[in-house]
């Protein structure tokens, strides 16, 4: 062992304790991931962290906010929130020509979500806990969920899944937990404010997995 | 024009002896020339990500290919014995006991699973 790396090793052991903690935000396109991140910054820091629209592939770059700082009673919780692009196994430019972009535009934006999936994927190795954000109202048996969750549960990563958009009709919370009964899964609308509280307090038991 | 459907059955031998590398190589190359996959067992969770990120990669570069569809269906026994026999045999022969379809995108529209079956549809 180098000094350089028996040094660093000791000082990361020193810190061990201080060591903030990497919060990412997972799932497939358009299921609340940046809508989620964008609240829980409002709520907490006063400032939005990035743009959400019903387009899919909005976010086509992971976004950070270096600190967040989530107070519940006496209890802190600080960490760096890292939103990522929605992950998904095919992109077709054309798709988006139906929200009125024109070609090039849509072109554009399919490049960019192609090269947004991969750069997602590869953050998977820098969490240490992870929201996947659901579509409660879409089916939970999609393979990019199952294989999101999959690779998190090969590297130990804690996930506390949110279901988010409680507050449509064709909603089925107990769809998603029956899909993953191994996990934490909590039913929230970000539209609405419902169990956000709850959700809150679901992070700081997340958290508490991180080792 | 409407693409041709092209089914392949790959049992799970076919792979076996492959490395990560080489089964995402094989199974795009049939998925690049139009086939639609069923093959015997599943991907490692970290080589189905591979697989996605080599598709994004490819889409763009190649002409027409919009990406895959993708679904797996696993036989989920419950209780210790039956995952203890399952955990026996994924280390002995492999992750056979499932079922893994995997399309063109511009061929399979969609590849809906449910708990115990999986329905393709074709464009």
């Amino acid at each position: 062992m180098g000094i350089f790396s028996f040094t660093k090793k000791i000082f990361s052991k020193l810190f061990k304790g201080k060591k903030k903690i990497k919060l990412g935000f997972y799932g497939p396109p358009n299921a609340g991931k940046t809508s989620l991140a964008n609240r829980i910054c409002e709520d907490w820091l006063g400032e939005d962290l990035g743009k959400a629209s019903n387009i899919p592939h909005e976010t086509r770059t992971v976004q950070f906010k270096e600190e967040v700082i989530i107070k519940k009673g006496s209890k802190e919780l600080n960490f760096k929130l890292v939103d990522t692009p929605g992950i998904a196994t095919k992109i077709d430019y054309e798709d988006f020509l139906k929200f009125g972009m024109g070609k090039s535009e849509a072109q554009k934006r399919a490049k960019e979500a192609t090269h947004g999936v991969i750069e997602a994927i590869k953050w998977l190795d820098d969490m240490d806990a992870v929201v996947v954000v659901l579509d409660s109202s879409q089916n939970p048996y999609s393979q990019v969920n199952i294989t999101i969750i999959g690779n998190l549960a090969a590297r130990n990563v804690p996930v506390l899944i949110a279901a988010n958009k409680i507050d449509l009709r064709k909603s089925d919370l107990r769809k998603v937990e029956a899909a993953f009964p191994e996990y934490d899964v909590i039913g929230i609308s970000v539209k609405d404010g419902t169990n956000m509280e709850e959700f809150y307090e679901s992070l700081f038991k997340l958290v508490k997995k991180v080792k | 024009m409407k693409e041709k459907f092209s089914l392949s059955l790959m049992p799970y031998g076919e792979i076996a002896e492959l490395g990560s590398a080489e089964r995402i190589k094989k199974i795009l190359n049939l998925v690049l020339a139009g086939k639609v996959i069923v093959l015997q067992g599943q991907l490692k969770s970290e080589e189905e990500s591979r697989l996605i990120e080599d598709t994004m990669a490819l889409i763009g570069h190649v002409k027409g290919f919009k990406g895959i569809e993708l679904a797996v269906l696993e036989n989920k026994e419950e209780g210790f014995g039956a995952k203890f026999k399952n955990g026996m045999a994924r280390v002995l022969i492999g992750q056979r006991n499932a079922l893994t379809v995997i399309g063109p995108a511009n061929v399979v529209k969609e590849i809906k699973r449910n708990p115990k079956k999986i329905e393709v549809l074709l464009k």
